[in-house]
């Protein structure tokens, strides 16, 4: 058996100061976006909240590094619903998550049918993101599949909590990516936040690390800082990079932290013991001189002003026709693949 | 002439080379076995999947969403009942999305008894199948009708079910129901498209050309016209309700049987003429019989045609227990057969109001 290819250190070489301003104002974006929709729950304009408040730190960077577009030659994303920086750092606009909150009919996402935060977009082969746990990493392998054929540098990645890798599906999602005959160029992430709704990691787990179970498959693995954007932004770009150019699969761990509790059913207060990735960057930024307390200030200032506008302004838009239950139920046109390229090879077979 | 399975393995090579299909997989699906019925013997795009159920719907699903037609295979029914929510989100993908995204898949998987299969592998899906919205539903009753009901689920942009009663896969077409451009002679066709005992590695089909030939969802197929009664099935009792019907009409019984072919979307408008001439219905599939498809049949007979039925309308399904027993005795006491099927439709045509 080959041993495993050992995955290099983070280069030392920091992030330019552009990027790390930039990461600074998606992040801010992002949390003050979570932040009303808590808001928009606890003033009565949505039914459910469940988001990332905590997870900016990873979830910017890995949308900054998404190759985003349409068709396996572009990156497929099976996310779970904690991934609205994501979302952002790929250029969605804030006020589209909020629809979806208040359930309007002007949610893209969704058209209202479904939760905040359950993202779907062909145009950016994000698949719909669905409440089962765990789900999508079964589904990983077929997107993935498509992508190993049709060549190039399209890679598929999947994103879940800790608490789902006690589903079958983590295992399935390690077996299918890893097969012999055809390994799959996916990047396999798992967000630890070290709690499953109100059940914690410890109690559970036997594995000291969640990546450790992908080396029993021959699977890169590595488990990384995820309350560290830097670190965050250099190991995804660096496992994307493996499964790009090996066409075989890298499991990413990030430990990070879940500061408003697992959603509205738990109650979305903030938690005060689980460190904030914002506040240890920021800290940093200052030191660096690249931003100072007032201009974050601002900038948190700014973002909360114009969200407030749209939380008004979604207020008013118009809630699904009732008459449009039946609608979608049978698609009269092949719409995926009108959109899938060159991923349709004429040779096929696995 | 083709029996079902080799049906079924020609439409798939049509799929394949005309249709776009990319895979055609699971558990030994392709070489050296070609699938348990060896529905899937010399297929270029046939592969064989880990066995893993969830994962063979999964990799369906996401293949599918990346523009790769596929027939993803469940070896057995029965054991397609832990991918009940993948088969969901499959079923909800475009309306979910709201019309962004559909999911053009095709899970195939044998159903039903017939082959002493005791109780993991007797299983229906019928009544499984149509609690998940989004799929349409295929089901054929003989190899003509398999070979253009899977080329119509291939092609179709969204999800389909298509479900092979194990009992008939060996059953051949009627005489004057061929697949255009199959041999005539069984041995003939056998030796085209049949893998040989034994080492196969250097073995390749030689396809007949068969045509593009499709059953249009939702059209059921009168398989006997009748006056007196109404019988509704599909599947692996639609010949023994034929059956039944001719042997009946021995003694003056005048029954119309319908092969339903379709059930979701489903042929009201052929049930119900039928039922406006007969005034009788009797439903007849092999599920078990609480929460049965028959049942929903039989409350739209109620709803919409109350006042043309002669007799209350029936159902005749499979008892309502957990599994199917081996032996042979239990096994035909558990789902309808001929002599069931007979007394059925002969009572319901002597019930006067």
């Amino acid at each position: 058996m080959t041993p495993l290819r050992t995955v290099r250190n983070s280069p030392d070489e920091g992030l330019s100061n552009e990027l790390l301003v930039k990461l600074h104002g998606l992040m801010v974006k992002a949390r003050v976006l979570e932040e009303r929709l808590i808001q928009m729950y606890k003033q009565g304009d949505g039914y459910f909240w469940i988001g990332g408040p905590g997870e900016e730190a990873f979830n910017v960077p890995l949308g900054l590094l998404i190759e985003k577009g349409q068709g396996p030659q572009y990156d497929y994303c099976h996310f779970h619903y904690r991934n609205s920086g994501t979302l952002l750092a790929m250029g969605a606009e804030s006020i589209d998550a909020m629809r979806q909150m208040k359930n309007t009919a002007t949610d893209p996402y969704s058209g209202g049918r479904n939760f905040v935060g359950h993202f779907s977009k062909r145009e950016w082969n994000i698949v719909p993101v669905s409440s089962p746990i765990e789900v999508q990493y079964s589904m990983v392998a077929g997107t993935a599949l498509a992508q190993k054929r049709a060549g190039g540098r399209g890679i598929s990645i999947v994103t879940g909590g800790d608490a789902g890798t006690a589903e079958g599906d983590f295992a399935t999602c390690l077996v299918w990516c890893s097969r012999p005959a055809n390994p799959l160029p996916v990047l396999i992430i798992v967000t630890n936040n070290k709690w499953g709704i109100s059940t914690n990691y410890a109690g559970q787990h036997g594995e000291k690390r969640i990546s450790d179970r992908g080396k029993a498959f021959g699977i890169e693995s590595k488990t990384i800082d995820g309350n560290d954007p830097e670190v965050s932004y250099r190991e995804i770009a660096q496992a994307m990079e493996y499964v790009r150019t090996e066409r075989k699969p890298f499991l990413l761990e990030a430990v990070l932290s879940r500061l408003y509790g697992h959603s509205s059913a738990s109650g979305a207060n903030k938690t005060n013991d689980e460190a904030d990735c914002l506040v240890g960057f920021e800290k940093r930024l200052e030191e660096k001189k690249l931003l100072t307390r007032a201009q974050m200030d601002e900038l948190r200032t700014s973002y909360t002003a114009e969200l407030l506008a749209a939380h008004k302004q979604v207020k008013e838009e118009p809630q699904p026709d009732p008459k449009s239950i039946r609608d979608f139920v049978f698609s009269e046109k092949d719409l995926v693949r009108e959109g899938a390229g060159d991923g349709r090879s004429p040779k096929g077979g696995a | 002439m083709s029996n079902m399975v080799q049906a079924i393995r020609m439409a798939l090579h049509v799929a394949e080379e005309r249709h776009g299909v990319t895979d055609v997989f699971g558990e030994d699906v392709g070489p050296p076995l070609g699938g348990a019925f060896t529905a899937t013997q010399g297929l270029k795009t046939a592969w064989n999947s880990p066995l893993d159920e969830r994962g063979i719907v999964g990799a369906s699903i996401g293949l599918g969403l990346a523009g790769c037609r596929n027939v993803a295979e469940i070896q057995f029914c029965d054991y397609a009942f832990n991918t009940i929510d993948l088969l969901k989100l499959a079923g909800m993908t475009h309306w979910a999305s709201n019309g962004d995204w559909n999911c053009p898949i095709t899970i195939m998987t044998p159903v039903g008894s017939g082959i002493r299969g005791s109780i993991y592998h007797s299983h229906s899906f019928d009544a499984t199948a149509t609690h998940i919205p989004g799929f349409k539903i295929m089901m054929p009753s003989n190899p003509r009708d398999a070979y253009g009901m899977l080329l119509s689920c291939v092609v179709d942009p969204n999800p389909c079910f298509f479900l092979v009663p194990k009992a008939l896969m060996r059953v051949r077409n009627n005489p004057g129901e061929e697949i255009p451009g199959e041999p005539g002679d069984d041995k003939a066709l056998s030796k085209l498209i049949d893998a040989p005992l034994g080492d196969r590695s250097n073995w390749k089909p030689q396809w007949p050309d068969t045509p593009d030939l499709f059953v249009p969802f939702g059209e059921a197929r009168v398989v006997r016209e009748g006056q007196q009664v109404t019988v509704v099935s599909y599947g692996r009792t639609l010949p023994l309700c034929a059956k039944a019907a001719e042997a009946l009409s021995q003694e003056g019984v005048d029954a119309e049987v319908i092969d339903l072919r379709c059930l979701y979307p489903y042929d009201w408008e052929r049930v119900a003429e039928s039922v406006r001439k007969t005034g009788r219905v009797l439903y007849v599939n092999e599920d078990t019989e609480v929460t049965n498809f028959g049942e929903h049949l039989v409350r739209r007979t109620v709803d919409e045609l109350f006042y043309e039925l002669i007799a209350p309308p029936k159902l005749l399904a499979g008892a309502f227990i957990p599994g199917i027993g081996l032996a042979d005795s239990l096994e035909m006491a558990s789902v309808p057969q001929l002599p069931a099927i007979t007394d059925a439709i002969r009572a319901l045509a002597q019930t006067e109001p």
